[in-house]
This record gives structure tokens, sequence and C-alpha cells, in this order.
């Protein structure tokens, strides 16, 4: 197998050091490393972090190639710097039997851009009713570790009591999409200020927060842990750093544009700002960056959601909700979190990587730079300042709610197991 | 821009002074009585602005000679000019037929300036939708000539030959605090 | 004044005042025996409906064959939009046809102001009624007929309705009437209160440029005019309140509690009017309510918006007044 000697990468933002890659592990990490007819890659100062991890992907395929397939998605994936992404369950049909989640998984290693890691349905066809077979997904080739009804909430107490037991079984998560059904009927945007004033149906904190309550007190009583979707509100947090207080075993994601995004950019009814859970007031937004760096919030998750165009070219009560999120994920974080002071590198290393893969158990992912251990990596030139272009997005779909936005940083190589899959911003 | 009408205003010279237009309507006004045969049924309308206050002087003359009252009232020309599309919509101005109509009237149509005559087509357009008169004649302060349509004033007060080059402003006491009209050049553009 | 009417929050005072003013104009047509002006010959309007609404139809198409326009009336029920073409394709097909305005009702909030501002089209823009967001027109109609009745005609002329008290009673939350008027009425200087069950009250609302109040009898002695909100029996059944009967006795109105209102005070209804709920047919039928009146406005006021909007090369500037005397 080859090797490659990373030159000069502040290693998760350290002083410059250099890698050595070979094969698929980290040879040493060191200063003024040779080795004998290695490629080099000059890093120049750039930062070195071990592969990114997304909890919370949609791929779309099966059933919505039109939108995005396995292929593109693990090619956006590597665009933005994951060596590891996890997919939801809510495709057609849905991923709630072994056969499907062997075909997401299949599909992730035959392209070999980044291990795709399927999420199960906790109930059949996420219609809130019936378990799916956890048990048979989880035995699967796929190993299904993480079940998750996103897009629906598992609403039912009774339902998401049982699949919470159900799981610990064999060490498995429940990632709920914490949205009360009946507190969010024709809901389009955030309750509030801006909701009453546009006319448009309100998605209120509280359907997202009970929710949320019901289940740490859920996961207190059975004795199993819980992973909390996209939280999006200041109330949610307080509510999970209660929990936590209590060592009730709950964890959390944030999405990037919860971090950065607020319900003011609904004024221009453009769909492309249309999400759910919706985006939030400024306070919110600061409440979320608060507990991502005290460590409230486990992690960033991008929920990127790819949409065709037509999806989103029409009036706002028509469009589909959802943001793509995979390419511009690592470049908002640098700037609501980095630039902000909040978090250094390390911090993101933790919460783009270490802690995700902890969450979904990822085998080889969210790994120390260190020797011996697989090689996975992305090397960010933070100093870079650019537009966002969707135009040059690897995605098949172009809903970025970035667009034209300046945002810093840049992920230019990324490696999945000493294979480049991401060169000067190329897929390889 | 502020200089520029200052400037306009302090060039222009005054072709006809307060006591000259008070004249000149007596006059008209006489001309409106032996013309129309005593002036029994005739109905003043006057083109807003100026045209109206025009209106309103020669109906108190015509009421001191004839000793009737002359029915007196506006007609805005705004939605019927050819030129709308030309320039921002302009505020409508009041359009008052008196009680009695106009259908089987003498209508004399009262403007202060007679140009290109497109005014006075568009008031003639306007007209038509409010009733038939038995005639329609016209009275001017000032026509400074240049038409572009057949039209000609049935009274006017002062004829001005004058270049395009050239502009007219006619002054009301009730618009603009004192009678004159005033030939200037044209500001450049 | 903009382009487009997409929202009363965008007009200006004098934007208001000018399109009132316009309107009172434009209502003395209606007295002629010719009801008809050549204005906006050889101008194409378009009369886009996604919602059924008959009566807004019908007075926009009114105001439009007043002033001469062709017009396309474009209604969704059985057209292509039923078989799933999008608001923009059915925009640019319209575009296409040369089209120089659209007056577009559609039950999702923002669709106007999407058709306006996505390089969709070139067209003028009039919102005639999206979801619950704006509904412009009705809201000048609302502030003309209240300067009629409480100003006065000629008097009302170049005013705006400042220190008038208005109240707005019912499903304020649902409602675009309300939100327009608002607006408007805020921009005019009138004091507006909201009275509703808070059930019928937005949350956000606080940030509204006016009272909220929970009791009717309490604000009626001390209005100008009260505004009725129409109430669907269907709100009944998501519980916004419990019973038709409950509700008309806290928020309807009826003989008595109109008897409270001052003597000068209206009674204004946007309509369609459900009777026995908001109001009773008693207070409908008498002098004092306006919603017919209302009704003829509307077109008075579409007209007036029509030639402002679409009359020149470009929309009106407030504040041009004519000075020059020479022939224009």
């Amino acid at each position: 197998m080859s090797k490659i000697l990373i030159r000069g990468a502040k290693v998760l933002g350290g002083e410059p050091q250099d890698v050595l890659i070979d094969g698929e592990t980290i040879a040493e990490v060191g200063s003024g490393l040779t080795a004998e007819g290695a490629e080099i890659v000059e890093a120049d100062g750039k930062v070195l972090l071990p592969g990114l991890v997304d909890l919370h992907t949609h791929l779309r395929e099966p059933g919505r190639e039109d939108s995005e397939t396995v292929l593109t998605g693990t090619r956006a994936a590597a665009s933005g710097g994951y060596t590891a992404v996890f997919a939801m369950a809510n495709t057609f049909p849905v991923a709630d039997t072994a056969g499907v989640v062997e075909q997401v998984w299949r599909l992730g290693k035959e392209h070999g851009y980044c291990d795709v890691q399927p999420i199960g349905a906790v109930t059949v066809g996420l219609e809130g009713k019936k378990l799916a077979e956890l048990g048979a997904m989880h035995d699967s080739a796929a190993g299904v570790t993480v079940f998750s009804d996103d897009g629906k909430c598992v609403h039912d107490a009774v339902i998401m009591r049982r699949a919470l037991e159900y799981v610990k079984a064999f060490d498995g998560v429940v990632a709920q999409h914490a949205q009360e059904p009946r507190l969010t009927e024709g809901a389009q945007m955030n309750e509030g200020v801006v909701s009453a004033e546009l006319g448009l149906g309100g998605w209120p904190a509280v359907a997202e927060e009970s929710i949320i309550a019901r289940d740490v007190l859920l996961a207190d009583h059975v004795g199993s842990r819980v992973h909390i979707c996209h939280l999006s509100t200041a109330g949610s947090v307080e509510i999970v750093r209660w929990a936590k207080s209590r060592g009730i075993r709950v964890t959390a994601e944030v999405t990037p544009h919860h971090l950065l995004l607020t319900d003011e950019l609904v004024r221009t009814y453009n769909p492309v700002y249309k999400v759910n859970p919706p985006l939030r007031t400024e306070r919110d937004v600061m409440a979320l960056r608060e507990a991502l760096a005290d460590g409230t919030i486990d992690i960033v998750a991008t929920d990127h959601a790819p949409h065709p165009h037509e999806d989103k070219d029409c009036e706002w009560a028509a469009a589909a909700m959802g943001m793509v999120g995979l390419e511009t994920a690592l470049s908002v974080v640098q700037e609501t979190m980095v630039e902000t002071g909040l978090l250094d590198w390390a911090g993101v290393a933790d919460r783009m990587s270490f802690k995700p893969a902890q969450i979904g158990q990822a085998t080889g992912h969210g790994r120390p730079v260190s020797a011996g251990e697989p090689a996975n990596l992305v090397l960010v030139d933070a100093a870079y300042r650019g537009r966002v272009d969707p135009a040059g997005f690897a995605s098949r779909s172009r809903n970025t709610p970035y667009e034209g936005r300046e945002l810093p940083g840049r992920v230019t190589h990324t490696w999945l197991r000493g294979k480049a899959t991401l060169v000067d911003g190329k897929l390889t | 821009m502020d200089k520029q009408q200052d400037a306009q205003a302090s060039d222009a010279r005054p072709v006809l002074e307060g006591p000259d237009i008070a004249r000149v309507l007596t006059r008209i006004a006489h001309e409106i009585v032996e013309r129309a045969k005593g002036a029994d049924d005739v109905v003043l309308l006057g083109i807003p602005t100026r045209g109206v206050f025009l209106a309103q002087r020669l109906a108190a003359k015509l009421e001191q000679i004839t000793e009737r009252k002359v029915p007196c009232g506006s007609l805005d020309i705004t939605m019927y000019r050819d030129d709308l599309r030309m320039h921002p919509p302009r505020a409508l101005a009041r359009t008052e037929i008196p009680g009695d109509g106009i259908d089987g009237k003498l209508v004399v149509l009262v403007d202060d300036v007679l140009f290109s005559g497109r005014t006075i087509r568009a008031a003639l357009d306007a007209l038509n939708d409010i009733g038939r008169p038995r005639a329609v004649q016209l009275a001017v302060l000032v026509d400074r000539g240049h038409r572009e349509l057949p039209i000609r004033a049935d009274y006017v007060g002062k004829n001005l030959p004058t270049s395009l080059r050239e502009t007219v402003k006619v002054q009301l006491a009730e618009e603009d605090g004192r009678d004159t009209v005033l030939l200037g050049a044209k500001a450049d553009q | 004044m903009q382009r487009h009417l997409i929202s009363a929050a965008d007009l200006t005072r004098d934007d208001a005042v000018l399109i009132l003013d316009t309107a009172e104009e434009m209502a003395r047509v209606a007295d002629r025996p010719i009801k008809k002006l050549p204005t906006l010959r050889g101008r194409t309007v378009v009369n886009l409906f996604f919602e059924d609404s008959t009566r807004t139809r019908i007075s926009f198409e009114a105001a439009e064959k007043r002033l001469s326009a062709d017009v396309i009336n474009f209604s969704a029920k059985g057209s292509s939009v039923s078989k799933g073409e999008s608001l923009k394709d059915t925009a640019q097909t319209l575009e296409a046809m040369g089209v120089d305005a659209v007056v577009i009702r559609h039950g999702a909030s923002g669709a106007p102001y999407r058709l306006a501002n996505s390089g969709w089209i070139d067209a003028a823009v009039i919102n005639a009624g999206d979801g619950t967001h704006q509904h412009p027109t009705q809201a000048l109609l609302d502030a003309f007929t209240m300067r009629r009745r409480l100003v006065g005609r000629d008097a009302g002329l170049g005013q705006d309705l400042a220190g008038k008290r208005i109240t707005i009673v019912g499903d304020v939350l649902h409602s675009r009437v309300a939100r327009s008027n608002v607006d408007l009425l805020h921009t005019l200087g009138a004091e507006v209160t909201l009275v509703a069950p808070p059930t019928l009250l937005p949350v956000g609302i606080e940030t509204w440029p006016c009272e909220i109040s929970y009791d009717l009898d309490s604000t009626l002695p001390k209005c100008d005019a009260v505004m009725m909100l129409r109430v669907q029996r269907e709100r009944m059944n998501a519980a916004f309140f419990p019973t038709e009967r409950e509700y008309s006795r806290r928020y309807g109105l009826d003989g008595d509690r109109m008897a409270k209102l001052p003597e000068h005070a209206i009674v204004m209804h946007p309509g369609p009017m459900v009777r026995g709920m908001e109001i009773t047919a008693e207070v409908a039928d008498s002098d004092r309510c306006t919603a017919v009146e209302q009704v003829a406005n509307g077109v008075s006021i579409r007209m007036a918006v029509l030639y402002l909007l679409l009359g020149g090369n470009e929309p009106a500037v407030t504040h041009t007044r004519p000075t020059g005397s020479e022939e224009k």
C-alpha cells in the first residue's frame, strides 16, 4: 500500500506536525518526518481533523433518486470532510427492514467515498404504530444501532417507551425527531412575532420541548439512552441540561443552520429557508451555540435534506422542508463556534467526529489522530473565505440557504482509511 | 434644480399682468354673450387646475352682464390623456358637472394656455362620456401656437407667438398668489 | 409607490392618502351615464384566482373594465393548476401572453410576494388576498369607508384617520383582513383595538401596533368604528371556542351591544357575514352597518390602485401635484 506524508498540519488546531499514513492507518505523528516514496501533501498550516461523522443525513436512495443518491450524497459528504454518514430511514420504501438497510449499506461500500451507516426506522412505515424489526436490522450486515422515524415523531408514549426498552438488548439508541404532531398541524415556520405577521402557521417551541421532556423522563424510567435530533430551541437546551444533571443518558444534536440562521429570513417567503424544525429566533441561536460549547448539546449533525429544484421554486406552503448541509457544515461551525471563540478545533473534532461516532458506534471513526489509528482524516484551510456557490456542490440538490453568503474555511483533502476521496478540493 | 428654476423665473418676462388678465376676461365674457346670443344655455367647464379659476372668473363676469347665474364646473382630463404612458400616473383633479348636466347645452371649455391641442382633444373625449352638448366652444387665456391637432380656440385672451424653446407660465391669484403670464426660456434638460 | 401592492404595510401615509383621494374621484365615475374611462386601454390584467372568491374577483373585474383594461379571468379550478402545474409555470404562461398586471388570490400566505420577487415575471402584482397574510385592497376600501363616514367625502380629501378609534373583533388569527387593517390604520394614524378570545389571537401579536382586549363591551363605548370579522363555524371543531352560542354571547354584535356605541359610530363587515354568529340580522341590516357600502367602495379603491400602478410608465410617485400651468 502507498504512503502519504502530510507535512506541517495543525493537528486539531495545535502546533504544525507531520502525519504519515501507511496504507489504511496512521503510521506516525511527529515533526521532521520523512518517508521513502511517500506522496507528500504540504499542509502549510492547514488544520488536520479526524474525518467528520454525520449522525443525520438524508441520502434519499431508494425512492427519491431525483434529489440525491447514495453516490451523490457520499460524494457531497467527502467534499464536506465527512468519512462516515448515518443515512436516515425515511426513504421509499422506508428503511424498516433488514433488506432495505443492507441495500443502502452495500451501495455506500461500493462507491467508497464515505462509510454509510443506515439508520433503521423505529416503526413500520414511520407510522408510529407498530415497532419495525429492530433486532433484524441490527443483526443484518448493516449492523444498525441507531433507530429513528426522523421526519416524523414517535409521538405515542407507549411505542416510544417500548422502543427505548427494546433496543437495550443490543445497545441501540433511539434518535427522536421531537415534534408533538397535534401542536404542529399546518405548521410552516417558528411560531412567534414573525409568523404572526406573515400569517404562516406556527410551529411552537413547546411542541419540541414537551416531547423532549417526556422522552428524557421515559429514558430515565426504563434506563435507556435516547438521542435528540436537531434540537432547536432555548427551552430544549434547558431540558437536556436538566436531564444530564440528573444523570439521564440523553445526547443531543444541533444542525449548522440552527446555529446561524433565524426566522427573520422567512420574511422573504423564500422556501430555501423552510426546514423542520423551523429556523428559530436569535435568542434560540445564541442558546444553542452556548449549549454546544458547554457540552449540553453533544454534536453537530447536518440534517442534510436534498430536494429537487421544483420543490423549492414555488410558494412557501407548497415547498418541501429541508436544506442540504454536508458541504457547508464545517464552514458554518467555524463561523459560528470557532470564530466566535466558543470552540477550538479540538472542540470541533469532538462535536463533529469523536462524539457522533461514539453515539452511533461507528467503528473506526471518530478516533484520535495518532499512530495506529485508522487514517480517516480531513484537512481544512481555515484561513480561506469565500462565497457559497451551489453550482459547485457534489450533491445532486442545490437547496442551500447559504447561496452567495461568505463563509470561512474550506475542506481541501479527505482521506477514508488512507484513500484520498478529496484532493485539493476535488473529488477523486 | 431649484437654482435652475429660479434662474428661469428671473429670466422670464411678463407678457400679461393682473389688469390685462381682468380686461381680456371681460372681453371674452362679452364675446360669449354676443356669440351665444345671450348665453342662456352656456355651461362653463374649466380644465384643472387654472382653467377652473378662469372659468369661475368668467362665470362671475357673465353673471354681471346677463344678470343670470351661469353654471360653471370643472372637467378633469387626466385619465383621457394620450401621454399617460410617458409619465408616472398623476393625482386626479375633480370633475364637477353642474346639476343640470350638459345635454343640449352650449359647453364652453376654459383653459389657461392652448398649445399642442392635445389637452382639448382629451377634454372632448371626456365630455363625450358625460353627455351630449348642443355645441362645444373653447376659451383660452393665451394661445401660443404650435398646434399638433386640428383644434382652434373660439375665444382667445392673447395670441402669443412663441418658439418651442420658450415656456409660457400662467400664474393666478387663487393658486399662485398673483395674476401674471410669463414668457421665458426653456431650462436646459 | 412600489411597483406591486403586496402588503398594506408597504404603503406610506402619502401613498395611502393618494389612493383614497384617487378612489374618491373614481367613485364619481359610477354616477355618470357612461361608467367607463379609457385609462387602461390596451393594458391586459389577469385575475389569477387560486381560491374561490366571487366577490373579490367581480370587484376587481368591474374596476378593470371601468378603466378599459383587457381582462382575463383565470380560476385555478378545472385548470392545469389542479393538474399539478406550479404557480411559477402558470405565471410564466400568463406573462408569455403579454400580461401587464396579475391580480392574485392564493390560499398560501406569501404567494403574491413570491410571484413578485422571484424573477418569474415582470408584470405588476396586486395581492387580492393571500392565506392568512394580507388583503391590502380590503384594508384600503375599509379605510375609504371610514374616512367618508367619519371625516366626510370632501372634507376627507387629503386627510388620514388620525385619532379615530377602530375596534376589530373576531378571528384575528386566521384573518388577512385584520392584519392588513392593523397595518394600514396604524399608518393612517388611527388607534386600533383588536378584540377576540385569546385562542383567536396569534402568538407574537404583542409587536403589532395596536391594543389587545378580550372584552368587547368595555371597548364599544369609545370607538368610532367597529369591524366584525367573519368567524367560521369549523373553528369550533378545533377548540378555538366551545360553542357558537358562547362565541356570539361574548363576541357577537347584537342590538344591545350596538346601542353601546357612540351615536356616530359605524359597524363594518368585510363579508361574507355569518349572521347569528358574529353579527345579528338586526345589526347587519341597520343603517349603521356599512357592509353594502364597502362593496361599492371596493370597486373605486381597486380602480384607484390599478390606475396608480398601471396608468403611467411607472407607479405613481406620491406628492406629484402638477405645479406648472403650461399645457402639459
